[in-house]
């Protein structure tokens, strides 16, 4: 598991083409070497930006899951839904006998 | 400690198992959405537009599941974490319309617990060791590929998409195949009683992902390879037992053992690499942004506690020493929560009718249900649940034992008529005539007549052959076809060869 964190030195992280390439082909995106040489300096530039973050001094403080204090909500063990076959095939690109057909997927 | 080693041609290797178990949670709902669960419906008929990943659908926990993973967890003596979260583990495939499935990897909602497995069991004497569980993980279930239906398209059916599992990661502490056998047995055992899954491998509920590494006795554990999905104990057995063999060879012939994925092949017995690529386990783990921290409170946890059943190895002690069952019986008996359920109103029927205690009746409720039962159901091919005689007719026919009015012979008899017919003990009793006769002036007389016609064998008895007293008590049994009263029949026998 990589964990994006900043360096122990508070050095910024910084992203480089093998980078934008990997998460690219991770994300099933098919990017030319253009658009990832593109790609470089935008991404640093977001991370850096956000990495302003770091200045400030949060020593102590329980990291906040949402700005509104909030508890999880749970629904009750009740079937309230399905049978919308139609909803859920309607975009498909290929559908046939009730199920999504892709290109044959084998390991 | 286990003593299982594979003999190598450098001295003797030790075998390190953990088991990673995925258990399909018993719920109406799926996790995250109102979807069913039920197993074998029309494809694509139990998705909600959230389990099919449409733009904008938000998940929404489903209590059940969580007080299911909850409970499971109490019931291995686990940590319950009363804050836990929900990740997204980030892959691609056809079969996960999200494009990442919601786990739980940092936070996960039970830590450590633990499971005691009997080593041997067969012999409910044996030792017994204690497995770690490392935690219970609550995640979703991915959807089902079909490969075969077409020559060139895969079919995806997502009835099974978002339909919650528990992950139950054990420490590596198992070192046998045979333990790490007990050990997926048991912890189905559990599950089933806890009723938090049922426990079905052959309809996928519950599958293994199998570690395996070796070692020298007392080295550092070696490299691991994971056959994945594995979904028999058998299998899993096999899975430790070759790939265990196969490392020692490669290590043997100066080779190392690469981490890697495998697949087991059940026809070859043999397990294979996945030959997955480099990245595949890149899974970018992140917090679910859609979902919020998830809070347990007391209330719920002592629900959840109130609500667990005896549990096995509790019952287990209990008919041991408060029924005197045997080991070996109590350890049968409770090894699934419906024999136990079937073996426990049989026992509170039975001391019911026979106004006794229930350690009274007990053992012959035991005995009968393990012999008598279980061989005619075995010769049947049916199962306690599909079983002719329900555990009250049972009962009835073993009092009608226990108050004498039948002999233990034509019980058995009687069990015949009731397995054909579904008719009660009693009126077989009535109808057939069959009742125990202790009427001495009619023994007396088939016993002469047993004598009289086998007097040289008397002879025998009288001159030292004391071994022929049962023939002439069975002798006795059969002329009376089965009706006498035992005990009266050998007082009479013996009374007469005496005279």
């Amino acid at each position: 598991m990589k964990q994006v964190e900043p360096s122990a030195s508070g050095e910024a992280m910084s992203i480089d083409l093998q980078t934008v390439k990997k998460i690219a082909s991770l994300s099933r995106i098919s990017v030319t070497d253009a658009e990832a040489q593109a790609m470089v300096p935008e991404l640093n530039n977001i991370l850096g930006w956000v990495e302003q973050l770091g200045e400030v001094d949060v020593t102590g403080i329980e990291p906040m899951t949402a700005v509104i204090p909030n508890v999880q909500r749970l629904r009750e063990d009740v079937v309230t839904d399905g049978n919308v076959r139609e909803l859920v095939l309607a975009n498909a690109p290929q559908a046939e006998h009730g199920f999504f057909a892709v290109p044959k997927v084998i390991e | 400690m286990s003593d299982y080693r594979i003999q190598g041609a450098t001295g003797e290797w030790e075998v390190v198992i953990g088991l990673e178990v995925h258990a399909q949670v018993t719920s109406n709902a799926k996790l995250f959405s109102g979807a069913a669960t039920a197993f074998g419906a029309e494809p694509n008929t139990q998705v909600s537009l959230v389990d099919a990943a449409m733009p904008g659908m938000l998940p929404v926990p489903n209590r059940q599941c969580i007080r299911q993973a909850v409970r499971t967890g109490m019931a291995i003596d686990a940590q319950i974490n009363k804050w836990s979260r929900f990740d997204r583990k980030n892959y691609f495939y056809a079969d996960l319309p999200q494009g990442y499935q919601i786990s739980q990897l940092y936070h996960p909602i039970v830590g450590e617990g633990q499971i005691e497995i009997v080593l041997d069991e067969k012999n409910p004497d044996s030792s017994t060791k204690v497995i770690g569980v490392e935690r219970i993980h609550v995640e979703q279930d991915a959807g089902k590929l079909m490969h075969d239906q077409h020559p060139t398209s895969s079919y995806v059916d997502l009835n099974r998409s978002g339909v919650a599992l528990m992950e139950i990661v054990s420490k590596p502490d198992m070192r046998s195949p045979a333990e790490a056998g007990a050990y997926l047995s048991k912890l189905r055992t559990i599950l089933r009683y806890v009723g938090s899954c049922d426990g079905n491998m052959d309809q996928g509920s519950m599958r293994a992902d199998v570690n395996v590494s070796v070692r020298k006795p007392g080295e550092e554990f070696g490299t691991r390879t994971e056959t994945k999905n594995v979904n028999s104990v058998r299998f899993v057995m096999a899975v430790v037992e070759h790939e265990a063999n196969r490392q020692v060879d490669v290590l043997e012939a100066g080779g190392k053992i690469v981490q890697e994925t495998r697949l087991y092949d059940p026809d070859r017995n043999e397990t294979r690499s996945m030959r997955s690529k480099e990245d595949a386990h890149d899974y970018r783990y992140f917090p679910d942004p859609d979902l919020l921290p998830l809070v347990l409170d007391d209330v719920f946890l002592d629900e959840c506690r109130a609500s667990l059943p005896e549990l096995p190895d509790v019952k287990r002690k209990r008919y041991e020493q408060a029924l005197g069952l045997s080991a070996y019986n109590a350890a049968t008996l409770t090894a699934d929560a419906d024999t136990a359920r079937w073996f426990e109103t049989l026992v509170a029927e039975a001391a019911r009718i026979q106004g006794k205690s229930e350690s009274d009746v007990a053992k012959a409720s035991a005995n009968w249900l393990l012999s008598e039962l279980y061989g005619a159901l075995n010769r049947l091919g049916k199962t306690l649940e599909t079983s002719p005689v329900g555990p009250t007719d049972g009962a009835e026919l073993l009092a009608l034992v226990a108050d004498g009015t039948i002999s233990g012979t034509i019980a058995k008899q009687v069990f015949e008529i009731m397995l054909e017919t579904g008719d009660k003990p009693g009126k077989i009793v009535e109808e057939k005539g069959l009742k125990q006769t202790s009427d001495t002036g009619a023994i007396e007389a088939a016993v002469a007549t047993v004598l009289a016609n086998n007097a040289d064998k008397v002879e025998q008895y009288r001159g030292g052959k004391e071994a022929l007293f049962g023939f002439f008590v069975g002798q006795t049994m059969k002329a009376m076809q089965g009706k006498a009263n035992p005990q009266v029949v050998n007082e009479l026998v013996k009374k007469a060869l005496a005279g």
